[in-house]
């Protein structure tokens, strides 16, 4: 009852604002004749004088003045409560996907607007969209990419974008010409040029509908990334072939050349954004490196940076929403692992708020653009356009499946490709690039079908894409906790594969994730990550986390921990240094298992401000915990440690190695680490620098090493490291 | 150059590492082109210094542990019909699998094969059993120098109680199967 009385406030409300909107600007305000007007200048810009004596004035309204950004919040103001709106409208959002209720609303504030004006009502302008609205859903979404599974099916999604996006284009192209041909006399005056041009724009896959409509299905995993990755990645071959069309129709004649040409273009403008996005999330990263003094801005370099890489390749004709993406993906790792705590949480909620409101004044505005004059329609044309849209993505998707198949793994079955093709909706981008195009008789046909097939795509296809996923039993996202096992296991497979892979000399997947990986820790992390604070190893987390959790006595706590073990109660020393370890580590939290997608919430961080407190009462205990603040200086991955050959297991400050680095790095081509200040390490490390260490040594040593007395050394080394901190 | 001809391989030696591994006729002699340009000594046998030439394999923090499953229990050597047994439990499993041979109850690429191999690079002593310390040693090797005992105890001692159902405080076969049936490995389907 509450919900409805709400819904129908709030969608007052929000006709009431476009009724605002609707006569504010032309009209002018009734002025009470007894103000008089205002001293010097206010007078000049037409807001509300009369020709009245020179007097103080008491009360006046200045429209003209803040005109714009007025009507401009007026309009984000409608948008966010029609989404508040629906929240609290019971089972709608159930049933209607956002993004239809959205237009819906755009819809009926349009009608009220040209009812009001009887002229068109604002139409989303290609420059406010391209500029303003698109990036900050695209930063979000790059931002939030699960990047391991982005790059396992990296392949498979190129070949779906590039390859899919020029065949739905070829086809729907050629087969709308065909229509043309077939009826001359209402079509006859579109040549094969403009419907290449119209299929370049209608095939597109849209992530901003494919986002909204995905999140809200809670599919498996890879399915997921296949969708949304290769919406994003088409935006490259998008760009480049309706540039290319239309400079086409400008040209008198077309020859072989343009063609091969264009092809080239292709890869210019995908691999220019990539390299401009690299470049920009490196930059953003080593910035984010210095801003310890002033934590407080540290968001900001996130936001400029990603959107001064998008700006850049926009400039150059390449692709934007490459680079903005490949920014955020490159910047993230290193940009997480450099700012505090809260600077992060900053970055994802203005992130996620920004992208909203960009999505939700999108689909406003489609549905506001809608109610103009400007339509003319044709029966053939539109039906064929549903249709082979329909009808080529099937096709494309079934073909490109069928091959990719025979090269992967995990083979994509046919409820997934269903979906996929099922699942190709299209968006504002097509909407804006059809404005865009130059003026030609029958422009106005192609903005008609155009809003015509985002119509269709977004509410029939939104809508019933849920029930079908449930009918058709698609492999739903696995809602498993993380364990440690798990994280342990899957470490170990990995390094199992491309050690086999070595074996066998085959540079697969894992071998060249495994140089990355080492590229990495080598020199991207210790270059941009502060010193202090780069990352023990994802295993460390995951245990971390869940450790954070069992402490917080969450009831989501994984079943499988078998009560009986956790009879043995933790003895108070223990308590304080699992405290120590999280509030030391805690800002290297990143939920791997749950990716953020959800467009309204971020995974809630309850426990900050608990473990706030040991921070405060930690500091004043003195910095026992100085192993992780040194790294170890001669190069070595944090996963590339030999069990042979242990090394000091404090972390030895890099200015302490100077004097045994030379004897130690030369001696072979595993170094080994010592460290002479500490007598009792030394004499357990130097029986171990034989590089050739059998197993059988190995497994003699390892024991050796967990003695009891294993304790003991480690306490001289922290009280060594502290005495030379101090020093 | 005269020894070389003595090991190059035979078609029926061919036809029977197929019949056994389920590889095919181009992969064997490929993988036998492998085989030879790691065996320096050329007596048809691979050694342990053999592998660990292999530079990214000597990196790798399980490399010492994956050399050894490949030689059998007390030997230095491994022969090509051994190598490609190892090699074989490596082989994606095929839909249309039938195993012709009706004494061969598995194939070596079953998926529980693929985890007693994972199974076998923790368990050294091979008594079916992960211990605390075997669990200890892996995750030194592949965590690294940066986390103190205590943290790699504790977070061993997770490890053991989340895939610990009989309570005997280490993990057995059949327990490992259980835990890593969550683990997303693209090798173990």
């Amino acid at each position: 009852m509450a919900a409805r009385w709400t819904l129908s406030l709030l969608l007052s409300a929000c006709l009431f604002w476009p009724a605002c909107l609707a006569l504010t600007p032309p009209a002018e305000l009734p002025q009470p004749h007894n103000l008089p007007p205002s001293l010097g200048s206010n007078s000049s810009d037409g807001s509300l004088s009369l020709d009245l004596p020179m007097a103080l004035r008491v009360f006046s309204v200045d429209y003209n003045h803040v005109q714009a950004p007025f009507e401009i919040v007026l309009w984000i103001m409608l948008a966010s409560l029609a989404k508040l709106g629906f929240h609290w409208s019971g089972r709608v959002p159930a049933v209607v996907p956002e993004s239809c209720l959205l237009i819906m609303v755009g819809l009926l504030v349009g009608g009220v607007i040209y009812g009001v004006r009887h002229s068109a009502p604002p139409t989303l302008s290609a420059d406010a969209f391209f500029l303003f609205l698109l990036p900050p859903i695209v930063l979000d979404a790059g931002y939030f990419l699960p990047g391991k599974l982005f790059f396992e099916n990296l392949g498979t999604i190129l070949w779906y974008a590039v390859l899919g996006t020029l065949w739905n284009m070829l086809g729907i192209g050629l087969s709308l010409y065909g229509v043309c041909l077939l009826a001359p006399s209402s079509l006859g005056d579109i040549s094969l040029l403009h419907c290449l041009l119209f299929g370049s724009l209608i095939a597109a896959v849209d992530p901003v509908a494919v986002l909204s409509v995905f999140q809200e299905m809670h599919v498996n995993d890879q399915l997921h990334i296949l969708v949304f990755g290769e919406s994003l990645l088409n935006d490259a071959v998008t760009v480049v072939l309706y540039k290319l069309f239309e400079s086409f129709l400008r040209l008198p004649s077309v020859s072989g050349l343009d063609v091969l040409l264009g092809g080239c273009r292709v890869l210019v403008v995908g691999l220019g954004g990539l390299f401009i996005g690299l470049f920009f999330g490196l930059v953003a990263a080593l910035t984010s490196r210095f801003t310890s003094r002033a934590q407080v801005i540290a968001p900001l370099f996130v936001f400029l940076y990603s959107y001064l890489s998008y700006l850049t390749s926009e400039m150059l004709h390449l692709s934007g929403i490459m680079a903005i993406v490949t920014c955020a993906v490159t910047m993230k790792q290193y940009v997480e692992a450099n700012v505090s705590e809260r600077s992060k949480t900053s970055i994802q909620y203005f992130l996620k708020m920004w992208s909203s409101v960009s999505e939700t004044l999108i689909f406003v505005f489609l549905g506001v653009s809608t109610i103009q004059d400007v339509h003319m329609w044709s029966w053939p044309f539109v039906c064929s356009t549903l249709l082979l849209c329909l009808i080529w993505r099937a096709t494309g998707v079934l073909l490109l499946t069928a091959v990719v198949n025979k090269l992967r793994r995990n083979t994509v079955t046919f409820r997934d490709q269903f979906i996929i093709a099922y699942g190709g909706l299209r968006g504002a981008i097509c909407f804006s690039l059809v404005f865009l195009i130059d003026d030609f008789p029958k422009k106005r046909l192609f903005i008609t079908t155009t809003i015509v097939v985002i119509l269709f795509t977004v509410f029939v296809q939104g809508m019933t894409i849920k029930p079908l996923v449930e009918l058709l039993d698609v492999k739903r996202k696995k809602r498993a906790l993380p364990t440690v096992s798990e994280e342990i296991h899957s470490r170990l497979i990995d390094h199992l594969l491309a050690g086999i892979e070595d074996v066998v000399g085959y540079w697969g997947q894992h071998y060249w994730k495994d140089k990355f990986e080492q590229f990495n820790k080598k020199y991207l992390r210790r270059f941009l990550i502060r010193e202090d604070h780069q990352a023990p190893s994802s295993i460390l987390r995951v245990y971390q986390e869940l450790e954070r959790r069992d402490q917080r006595g969450d009831e989501e706590a994984p079943p499988l921990v078998d009560p009986r073990s956790h009879s043995r109660p933790l003895l108070p020393e223990e308590m304080d240094s699992i405290r120590r370890i999280l509030s030391r580590n805690l800002q290297n939290f990143n939920n791997k298992q749950t990716p953020a997608y959800s467009r309204h919430t971020l995974h809630q961080d309850a426990t900050m401000d608990r473990t706030r407190k040991p921070l405060h009462r930690h500091r004043s205990l003195g910095e026992r915990y100085t192993f992780n603040t040194q790294v170890p200086y001669c190069p070595q991955r944090e996963d590339g440690e030999f069990s042979g050959s242990r090394r000091g297991r404090a972390g030895l400050s890099r200015s302490h190695t100077v004097t045994t680095k030379t004897q130690v790095c030369s001696m072979s081509p595993r170094p080994v680490l010592q460290d002479s200040s500490v007598p009792a390490a030394t004499s357990q490390t130097r029986g171990l620098v034989d590089p050739k260490s059998s197993a059988v040594r190995k497994e003699q040593i390892s024991p050796h090493h967990q003695a009891p007395d294993g304790r003991t050394p480690k306490k001289q080394l922290s009280f060594v490291l502290e005495s030379e901190k101090q020093q | 150059m005269g020894s070389r001809a003595s090991t190059l391989l035979r078609e029926e030696e061919i036809e029977e590492i197929k019949k056994e591994t389920g590889f095919s006729h181009s992969q064997i002699t490929r993988l036998y082109s492998r085989f030879t340009s790691l065996d320096k000594g050329e007596n048809g046998t691979l050694s342990r210094e053999d592998f660990q030439r292999i530079p990214e394999l000597a990196i790798n923090p399980l490399g010492d542990r994956i050399i050894n499953a490949f030689f059998p229990e007390g030997e230095d050597q491994v022969n090509f019909r051994g190598f490609m047994r190892t090699l074989a439990h490596f082989r994606p499993i095929e839909d249309n699998e039938k195993s012709k041979n009706a004494a061969v109850s598995e194939p070596l690429n079953s998926r529980t094969n693929k985890l007693l191999f994972a199974f076998r690079l923790y368990d050294l002593d091979r008594d079916d059993k992960i211990s605390r310390d075997e669990l200890l040693q892996v995750l030194r090797m592949m965590v690294g120098v940066n986390i103190s005992d205590e943290q790699l105890g504790s977070i061993a001692d997770r490890t053991i109680q989340e895939a610990d159902t009989n309570g005997d405080n280490s993990i057995s076969f059949n327990e490992f199967i259980k835990a890593s049936f969550v683990v997303r490995g693209n090798c173990m389907t």
